[in-house]
């Protein structure tokens, strides 16, 4: 057992392939090279390859072309005069910030004491609540945005008109193209968010920490604003800041909403960069602060959440008393109610009543009820395509995203590769990209040759791909790491290669992790409208983006019935979930 | 034909089936094993045996190829299979590992487990189906052979983790503490079962432990090992009466300690001294100051002084005692003196605190360690 033994063996020829070679003897001792070339380093390389492609060109693409002079190539600070040196550009950007932050403000308004009541209370009907809360969240917003406009329009709206009719006045109460419109109909589909982050920590503290209090003689009340408040704190903070940079990054609401009442945003600022002459160099410079704020917000997020108060609250779950409210707790489900009337039963109520109305101004009335809505969108081949079209580039999106995720969540949690973490990092960074600024970037790459994707659904596909991939990369994160990896040793040490010990024993006992990863990344690109937006051509149209047009024309009826299939859809999809991977797949925080 | 006999070389017995030659693993500055050698013949039963932290998971890993060593080589046959250049992966490697969560693959059924190696060696449907019954019924499971691994004891997924590593007969065989997840009596039952199989099959196996009852169990030979070395490697009954140094006289069992220093023909104690030849010590030659492990079993305890020339008598004082049910635990104190030596004693033995009595010691069972 020496060097000079072991000298030739490892320089000798073919050390050996991978792969399972059960031949005993000789063969066996050949000795493998460090740096050879097996079919999982190819797979690796390909994966890096792909993230390239898809997160580091359209980003850096994106950053350099803001430094880029739009007619010489040269560079030059002109783009971000152009974008930045104008008033209304810069009110835009003031707007986006007081937008984000007031949604934030209203969205705990609504949902830290819906999450309280739910928590630790022994209010009636919190399945009811929860439900709607759900509910709330698989909601697009735009769609949301547009029922409030079918309740709230200034004049026509229901609301309104109840109003008038019962006060005789001429005018309406409220106006939902206004500021005011604009934050509440967005917190009203966003509040969940925090709502979940509240309510998985207030079920994680225990009540022993609130009897403690009692038992020094502090009042109920007092104890849930000095006790368990600041224990769920960094929850709700953490919810806040996701609920923000969503809010600043929205594009749908505006679109239906702040467009029409001159309200001026970031994102929709953006938008109108695009329209002729194309000035997409100044709208990467306008965008990059975008995304400076969502690093730095993210990284505080990350600051927040990790501190050590909050891990230490997930310790011992002890037992958990509901507060008994008493005869209160109909007023607190009262209120609970209220927040999911406005958020679903109200704006649902009038987005069916246009869905089955021929003219939704019209009314209630049984000459104004048709079918036609619906039979007009699966009769008409444009509709039609659009449908098909919508399905499978989320199916897509959803298949191609998780492939890639599980094989660079893979590499990176068995520590296969030396820059692992950079892989990760890759694929998380998407977050940090508002959609319609991805989208921009994706524009700016590939719909140029070499490539000139633009007009085909690929170029969707990808785009989607890049958008979700953080969600799909997360999941499988936690999906192999709640794998022992001795489950694969096995494999390995009864003479299987790794590949097939990913193929027979990783991805058989992950597969509930990963339909339920699919389901995540398919929902919300079935609904994707902000990338969509600048990515679709006439051919690869899809729901949003026709919802969208049907709002600017004012075809409520048609864009009503359109956004009933797509959450009849989304629903189905969500029961399925709820079949194949367990109840809590949708609502997890992650 | 076995092609393995033309690979094994006829001075069988000479050759070592593994052969660990200074081998060393740090993980980062830290040294998890540091310079380690270690020889197990073809059908041996070797234990690593160590508290926590000490290196013996790293060790065994290192021998199946998960782990590659920062210096030194591991030879399988005479063949070298790691080094820090080099690594034969471990599915190349013919070996079968127990791994401490069992890694039954619970998408398969327990035939579908055990089965798995033997597919992979591409024998046909008919021999594979007959070697998993028979392995199957040498570990009692036969009647399980359909089942899913949730639907089993924890028990018996450990025996198809033992069927799934033995079907394939291993090269060598790797336990990583396959038996801290069970209950203390099937731990027990467990320990004797593995040895059974190790008789019947006369794998070369290589069992990680910090519980020492179960590597004197099961063990031909037994490696001590302490922050990354081996201290001592010898047979269990070995170990226990001449243990080499402190730490595996204070490891194996439990013993009394004590700092002596050596002066002219006499050894000195506090409170006593014992003459030098009194120590069966290898022939080694004793000065300076040494230390001597004395097991309580092998002191015994007199009311009445010996015989005048009775060298290895002490008077003591008994300070403190606890009646443990299979035994007497008494602390007895030298005259003159701070030390405190434990000894145990028969039930009938029966002695009261502040009982003066004297200490008979055996010369066979004292060991000077370093
Ligand atoms: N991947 C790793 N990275 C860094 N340090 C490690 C790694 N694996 C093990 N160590 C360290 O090396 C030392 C030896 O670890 P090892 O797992 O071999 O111990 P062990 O003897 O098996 O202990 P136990 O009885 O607790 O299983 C430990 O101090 C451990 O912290
Ligand atoms: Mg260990």
């Amino acid at each position: 057992m020496n060097r000079q033994i072991l000298a030739p063996e490892l320089d000798g020829p073919d050390v050996g392939r991978g792969g399972a070679q059960a031949s005993p003897g000789p063969v066996a001792a050949r000795v493998r090279r460090p740096f050879r070339v097996d079919p999982w380093s190819l797979i690796w390389i390909g994966a890096t390859l792909i993230l390239v492609f898809l997160v580091v060109a359209p980003m850096l693409r994106l950053l350099i072309s803001s430094f880029q002079s739009t007619e010489t190539g040269a560079f030059t600070l002109e783009n971000y005069v152009t974008a930045y040196a104008s008033q209304r550009r810069l009110i835009g950007f003031g707007n986006s910030l007081l937008y984000g932050a007031a949604v934030v403000l209203v969205s705990i308004g609504l949902a830290v004491p819906l999450a309280w009541a739910v928590a630790r209370t022994d209010m009636p009907g919190k399945g009811v609540v929860r439900a709607t809360v759900l509910g709330a969240f698989i909601t697009p917003s735009y769609l949301g945005a547009i029922g409030w406009i079918l309740l709230a329009g200034p004049n026509a709206g229901w609301i309104n008109r109840a109003w008038m009719a019962l006060t005789g006045s001429s005018t309406g109460v409220f106006d939902v193209y206004s500021f005011a419109g604009l934050v509440l109909v967005t917190a009203l589909y966003a509040f969940p968010y925090i709502f979940v982050f509240t309510a998985d920590a207030l079920d994680r503290v225990s009540s022993e920490m609130e009897e403690a209090a009692h038992i020094l003689g502090m009042s109920p009340l007092r104890t849930i604003f000095k006790v368990t408040l600041p224990l769920v704190l960094p929850a709700i903070l953490g919810g806040s800041i996701i609920v923000f940079l969503d809010t600043v990054a929205l594009f749908g609401t505006p679109a239906v909403i702040a467009l029409p009442a001159r309200i001026n945003i970031m994102t929709l600022q953006l938008w109108q960069f695009f329209e002729f002459p194309v000035r997409a160099e100044a709208a990467a410079a306008y965008a990059v602060p975008l995304v400076l704020i969502t690093v730095a917000m993210l990284g505080l997020q990350r600051l927040i959440l990790g501190r050590k108060g909050y891990v230490s609250l997930t310790g011992k779950s002890g037992g958990r008393q509901p507060m008994p409210l008493g005869r209160l707790k109909w007023a607190v489900l009262g209120l609970c109610l209220l927040v999911c009337s406005l958020a679903v039963f109200l704006p649902y109520a009038a987005l069916a009543q246009a869905a089955f109305s021929r003219a939704w101004g019209q009314g209630f009335s049984f000459a104004n009820l048709t079918l036609g809505n619906f039979g007009y969108l699966f009769n008409e081949a444009s509709s039609r395509q659009i449908i098909l079209n919508t399905f499978t580039y989320s199916a897509a999106t959803a298949c191609v995203a998780v492939v890639l995720a599980l094989i660079v969540a893979y590499v990176v949690s068995r520590r296969l590769v030396l820059f692992g973490g950079v892989l990760a990092t890759l694929c998380m960074a998407p977050l940090v990209v508002p959609g319609i600024v991805l989208a921009i970037g994706f524009y700016a790459v590939y719909s140029s040759p070499p490539l000139a994707l633009y007009g085909t659904a690929a170029i969707l596909v990808l785009g989607f791909t890049t958008r979700f991939l953080p969600i799909a990369f997360a999941n499988c994160m936690a999906g192999l790491r709640a794998l022992n990896p001795e489950m694969e040793e096995a494999v390995r040490i009864l003479g299987g290669s790794r590949l097939l010990a990913v193929r027979r024993v990783v991805v058989p006992l992950l597969k509930k992790s990963l339909v339920g990863t699919w389901l995540l990344v398919f929902i919300p690109a079935s609904r994707e409208l902000s990338t969509a937006i600048f990515l679709v051509a006439a051919k690869t149209r899809v729901i949003a983006v026709m919802i969208l047009d049907l709002s600017e024309n004012g075809s409520f009826e048609l864009l009503a019935a359109l956004g009933f299939f797509l959450l009849g859809v989304t629903i189905l999809i969500v029961l399925i979930g709820y079949r194949l991977v367990g109840r809590d797949f949708l609502l997890r925080k992650s | 034909m076995n092609p393995m006999a033309l690979s094994v070389p006829r001075d069988e017995a000479a050759q070592p089936r593994l052969s660990l030659d200074r081998i060393t693993c740090k993980f980062g500055p830290y040294v998890a094993v540091d310079n380690l050698d270690l020889d197990i013949m073809p059908g041996e039963f070797v234990s690593l045996l160590g508290p926590s932290g000490c290196g013996k998971t790293t060790t065994l890993r290192m021998i199946a190829g998960f782990i590659k060593p920062t210096a030194g080589t591991i030879a399988m046959d005479g063949v070298p299979i790691s080094s820090a250049a080099a690594t034969l992966p471990p599915e190349r490697r013919q070996m079968s590992m127990i791994f401490q969560s069992y890694a039954v693959w619970p998408n398969m059924t327990i035939g579908e487990n055990v089965a798995f190696g033997l597919k992979l060696r591409r024998l046909d449907r008919e021999t594979i189906g007959r070697k998993v019954r028979e392995v199957l019924e040498t570990v009692h499971l036969a009647h399980l052979e359909d089942r899913y691994p949730a639907e089993l004891s924890g028990g018996q997924q450990q025996r198809v983790a033992l069927a799934r590593a033995i079907v394939i007969r291993p090269r060598v065989l790797l336990l990583d503490e396959p038996l801290s997840n069970l209950d203390a009596n099937l731990r027990e039952e467990m320990r004797y079962e593995i040895r059974r199989l190790h008789d019947a099959f006369n794998f070369t196996t290589v069992y990680v432990t910090h519980d020492q009852s179960e590597a004197m169990v099961t063990s031909d030979r037994i490696a001590v090992m302490n922050r990354g070395r081996i201290e001592q490697i010898d047979a269990p009954y070995i170990l226990y009466t001449r243990p080499r140094t402190r730490f595996v006289a204070g490891f194996i069992g439990r013993t009394n300690l004590l700092d002596g220093t050596c002066d002219g023909t006499e050894v000195r104690f506090d409170g006593f001294s014992l003459p030098q030849g009194a120590f069966e010590n290898a022939g080694r030659h004793l000065d300076g100051s040494v230390q001597l492990s004395i097991r309580p079993q092998s002191i015994a305890l007199r009311r009445v002084p010996p015989a005048e020339d009775d060298t290895l008598a002490i008077r003591c004082d008994l300070v403190e005692r606890a009646f443990l049910g299979e035994s007497w635990d008494y602390v007895v104190t030298p005259a003159g003196s701070g030390l405190r030596l434990r000894v145990a004693a028969v039930p009938s033995e029966v002695f009261e605190v502040g009982d003066a009595v004297w200490l008979v010691l055996d010369p066979q069972q004292m060991m000077v360690v370093v």
